[in-house]
């Protein structure tokens, strides 16, 4: 090793990669095994009719989206955090035992709150808020958690020697502010043993239960205000931060523009959080704000196309690198799944579509395309390009990583393709009548017609899932018995053996 | 006017606000090459490219700090 007065400590990154790939595979593991219940009813009682509260769909889902959105997605935007904060704002965590100390805490409250999170939706404890599953007790460790990395984050931009925030920051920072205000209002609830009912009777259920704060339509409205945002701060904002930085550091090419940058940033702020009306559409919300959620979702498409279209100009020029690096393709594909579907979100916002589309597998798919497509391939590829500067070792195979870039779109393909077909037509077979008005298909006739779709989805998820383990394994050779490396290979495309 | 009222002209009225604010910024930021420290915005792409621990940074926080 060169002798350097000072090195980024890279000690919290590494605990989150290694919880952002252990909650990637279980997460992943139950969406395979969901997808086949669908497709295979059987698979619900796979562990026998004793075991059947644990294996059934209604209590495995939530695991499956929270394990994603919770496990998977936000230890990865931790994991990049801890690295590329130290990186841009160019200070070491090394030089300040505070943060460091509360990094490592930040690790293991957020292990302890993964545990109880597991263990009670397991159980079946649940609010039965989509992606607010949690009780309160658990919500309150949550929300220090999102303090402490808050503190984390302020306290890293505090003692930084770069003056500039470079527009990574900004939406990590957008993310950390973002996610604590939607988490806080969506999550107000009053536990049950402190309600008292007219009669005055008090202490209703179980010590960890509680009942949301709002009622009827306000409940569903702030519910979905932050269903869709927990989309954009969890899956988009944080993930264009980490594209900012590891595609014009692997690729060594300057941002496109970075103004262009600075500009979809302000304008993703201020179109965002008025979309997710567009999940309302046709229900007891006033008109009014059916229509803003619609128009601000078609808004919605500039500022994430400004990106977007900036990532891929970032490698005009440039384009043999993403036949020569699987690690570039991952980024750029990934880029492009994010622009088909901040298009597809939008089509599916006008009322006209959504009159189709709502509550159809169309909605799965275009999850999936963003979440397998955008957010699983840029984390994958951020740690990827981690690996060899945190363990100092190069990555271990680059044909392996190839291999499970193909695996794993084919996979996404599958998925959506599927589950456009599928969705497209159950709304058709729902809605079709007689000229009287009667229905023409009962809800079994859609089931026996979507079967072959939910078999191919299924296979789908699981060419995905079988690409993840090949990535964990890749990550764990390259911790293990990857070459080591000297600094002067790390510059920017990162060192990898065939 | 009763308290739902209000509400609905001050969200208006934010609403405005903000879209002035975003506009204004956007002006701002297309009429001018260089921010108020001098620096070209394109430069700031660099905080990216060299950002090891002995790189200089684009714009230093204080030259006491700086390596």
């Amino acid at each position: 090793m060169e002798n350097r007065p000072l090195e980024y400590d890279y000690t919290v990154a590494k605990l989150f990669m290694l919880t952002t790939i252990l909650t990637g595979i279980v997460g992943m593991l139950i969406g395979v095994i969901l997808a086949f219940q669908l497709a295979f009813p059987e698979v619900n009682t796979i562990l026998g009719s004793g075991l059947a509260e644990y294996t059934n769909f209604s209590r495995l889902r939530p695991l499956h989206t929270d394990a994603v959105i919770f496990g998977f997605t936000l230890s990865g935007v931790f994991a990049t955090w801890y690295y590329v904060g130290q990186r841009v704002l160019k200070v070491s965590m090394a030089e300040s035992g505070f943060l460091m100390f509360i990094g490592k805490l930040h690790f293991v409250l957020y292990i302890i709150g993964v545990a109880a999170v597991i263990f009670s939706l397991f159980a079946g404890v649940t609010t039965s808020k989509e992606y607010a599953e949690f009780e309160w007790p658990i919500d309150i460790a949550i929300v220090v958690v999102w303090v402490l990395w808050g503190i984390s984050v302020f306290g890293l931009i505090g003692i930084r020697r770069e003056k500039s925030l470079y527009i990574s920051i900004w939406y990590y920072i957008a993310t950390f502010l973002g996610i604590a205000m939607l988490y806080l209002f969506n999550n107000m609830e009053i536990p049950t043993m402190l309600a008292a009912s007219p009669a005055g009777e008090t202490g209703f259920g179980a010590w960890y239960h509680s009942v949301s704060m709002y009622a009827g339509t306000n409940d569903a409205l702030v519910q979905w205000w932050y269903g869709h945002n927990a989309v954009a701060f969890g899956f988009t904002v944080p993930i264009v931060a980490m594209i900012y930085y590891f595609l014009p550091k692997e690729s060594g090419q300057a941002i496109y523009s970075y103004k262009l940058s600075l500009l979809s940033f302000w304008g993703l702020m201020f179109v965002y959080l008025w979309a997710g009306g567009h999940h309302l559409i046709y229900s007891t919300v006033p008109d009014w704000m059916q229509t803003m959620g619609s128009v601000f979702s078609i808004v919605l498409i500039l500022p994430s196309w400004g990106s977007a279209i900036n990532m891929l100009l970032t490698m005009k020029g440039e384009w043999q690198q993403v036949a020569a690096s699987p690690l570039i393709k991952f980024m750029v594909l990934g880029s492009t799944f994010y622009m088909f579907s901040t298009l597809e979100g939008p089509i599916q916002a006008i009322k006209s579509v959504n009159a189709i589309a709502h509550f159809t597998d169309w909605i799965v798919g275009h999850v999936h395309d963003g979440v397998l497509g955008w957010v699983g391939f840029m984390i994958m590829a951020a740690l990827y390009h981690m690996a060899p500067r945190v363990f100092k070792r190069e990555i271990y195979s680059k044909s392996l990583m190839a291999t499970q870039f193909w695996i794993q779109t084919l996979g996404v393909v599958l998925y959506f393709t599927s589950m456009w077909i599928a969705g497209i037509t159950q709304g058709m077979m729902w809605r079709a009548h007689d000229e009287f008005g009667n229905l023409a298909y009962s809800f079994i006739d859609t089931v026996t017609v979507l079967h072959p779709y939910y078999t191919i989805r299924g296979v789908g998820g699981l060419l995905y899932l079988v690409g993840f383990l090949m990535f964990a394994y890749n990550i764990y050779k390259t911790m293990t018995v990857g070459r080591k490396v000297e600094e002067s290979e790390l510059q920017n495309a990162s060192p990898m053996g065939a | 006017m009763n308290i739902a009222e209000l509400q609905a002209y001050g969200y208006f009225a934010l609403t405005a606000i903000l879209v002035l604010v975003l506009y204004g910024y956007i002006y701002h930021l297309y009429s001018k090459r260089e921010d108020a420290d001098g620096h070209d915005y394109e430069e700031y792409s660099n905080i990216a490219l060299k950002d090891d621990v002995t790189d200089t940074p684009v714009s230093a926080i204080s030259d006491d700090k700086e390596k």
